[in-house]
């Protein structure tokens, strides 16, 4: 996978990219479009469904059942080299009609651009994209998170639980526009749910990856981890 | 001859002179006295108000005037557990951990907006009042309170530590409260009373 990168050192440059300037006078559209979403629209043709330059940013929207072999082809073409993967998060609208959007900020260090990739989600339908952890294994806590509080499912992902609140948290995901702000239920039986989690068991076997040392932990924990017991993080 | 000043019964003395190898006191005094002025915080910071109490800590405002300048970061070790910045869901069960694992006698300084009732954070993931887990001492208001308001409520809390009793039954006992008690509230009324407050009065509860 890595094998066609050349190293490139801190403060060389790639012999195309511009150079480091700042950006004056910017027009809210019409800016030029970062050059690797129309070699994107090359090169998968059928995969982008959008492309717009807002404030000098270029947003690509495109297929769901494609972004995973775009952002593939993004981060290992020498043309392109998208290193950095900088936020996954999700945009739910005030309209309901409209759908839940995924989006992936990308970066590419060499050649100093930056990408916005948008996948849209219709409602009703599962909430499902691939997941980008076997690109860039930053993704893992950037997709939990997206998870935890919009409820997409990344498939792929090696370990996709919630990351902020607690595994047993029963009243949804906080951040869809039908959570209400104050939750689902009353003070006082969320303050006894979150009560009763055990602040000392928060570790997973997967989290840990302790196969071989598993004999050496204290007897407590191998009880833990044998029973399986979900744990809160 | 004549009359000879008694000595002062209420007060250690710490003039010289008058210093006559021995002092008599009351126990309570003398304890109360020597746990007023060696109070070991253990600092519980979650927010800016941590920031505050740094400020409290360091040179300018020096926490170590009032017997503090020994920060406990192990509970085992603590007497005083100061909560400073909100304290979300998931650390609830982690902050009745540590006041669990306090040593009597033990007090509590609720610092803050947040710690004391939520303050702004009035959503879902926002303990409403650190009270709610672990009974507190003093109350610190303010967003964040300035060092002045934290040496203040700290010297609230050694006047209440120098008015305490050992012959008082009821001090540092813990108990879950009783349910038959008067003055118990059932946690549905405490919703109920609890609702009109916050900058969220027109939401509701349930999802539509």
């Amino acid at each position: 996978m890595t094998e066609q990168f050349e190293i490139v050192r801190t403060g060389s440059r790639v012999e195309e990219s511009a150079p480091p300037i700042t950006p004056r006078n910017v027009p809210r559209r019409g800016a030029p479009a970062n050059p690797s979403a129309i070699a994107l629209a090359e090169r998968f043709p059928g995969g982008v469904l959008n492309s717009e330059v807002v404030w000098g940013e270029t947003t690509v929207l495109v297929d769901a059942a494609s972004v995973l072999d775009m952002m593939k082809w993004l981060h290992e073409d020498p043309s392109q080299r998208y290193e950095y993967l900088s936020d996954v998060t999700a945009v739910e609208h005030r309209d309901y009609e409209a759908p839940i959007e995924v989006v992936w900020h990308i970066r590419s260090l060499s050649f100093r651009r930056f990408l916005r990739i948008k996948v849209a989600l219709e409602k009703g339908a599962p909430l499902e994209v691939p997941s980008v952890w076997s690109i860039w294994k930053g993704a893992d806590w950037l997709e939990r998170e997206c998870y935890d509080m919009f409820g997409i499912r990344f498939n792929g992902h090696p370990d996709l639980r919630r990351i902020l609140m607690w595994e047993q948290y029963k009243e949804g995901f906080p951040l869809r526009k039908d959570f209400p702000l104050r939750g689902r239920f009353s003070r006082s039986e969320q303050l006894s749910q979150a009560l009763s989690q055990n602040p000392e068991a928060k570790y997973s076997m997967e989290e840990l990856t302790i196969a071989d040392a598993f004999e050496d932990l204290p007897s407590d924990m191998r009880q833990r981890l044998r029973d399986g017991a979900k744990t809160g993080e | 001859m004549g009359l000879v000043s008694r000595p002062e019964t209420t007060m250690v003395s710490y003039e010289p002179q008058s210093q006559e190898g021995w002092v008599t006191t009351r126990l309570d005094f003398l304890v109360n006295w020597g746990r007023a002025n060696s109070l070991w915080p253990m600092p519980f910071g979650t927010a800016c108000c941590a920031i505050e109490f740094m400020a409290t800590a360091a040179s300018r405002f020096d926490l170590a005037r009032f017997g503090m300048e020994r920060l406990s970061f192990s509970p085992r070790q603590a007497d005083v557990l100061i909560c400073a910045g909100r304290v979300p869901f998931k650390l609830a069960p982690i902050i009745r951990r540590i006041w669990q694992q306090m040593p009597q006698p033990k007090w509590s300084i609720s610092m803050g907006a947040c710690a004391s009732s939520g303050g702004m954070f009035d959503n879902y993931a926002v303990v409403q009042g650190i009270d709610t887990i672990i009974p507190v001492d003093v109350y610190v208001p303010g967003c964040p309170p300035r060092p002045e308001g934290l040496l203040y409520g700290i010297r609230m809390l050694q006047q209440k530590v120098m008015a305490e009793r050992s012959a008082d039954k009821h001090i540092r006992r813990e108990m879950i409260p009783d349910p038959s008690s008067q003055l118990y509230i059932p946690p549905p009324v405490i919703d109920e009373l609890s609702e009109p407050f916050g900058n969220s009065v027109h939401q509701t509860r349930s999802a539509p």
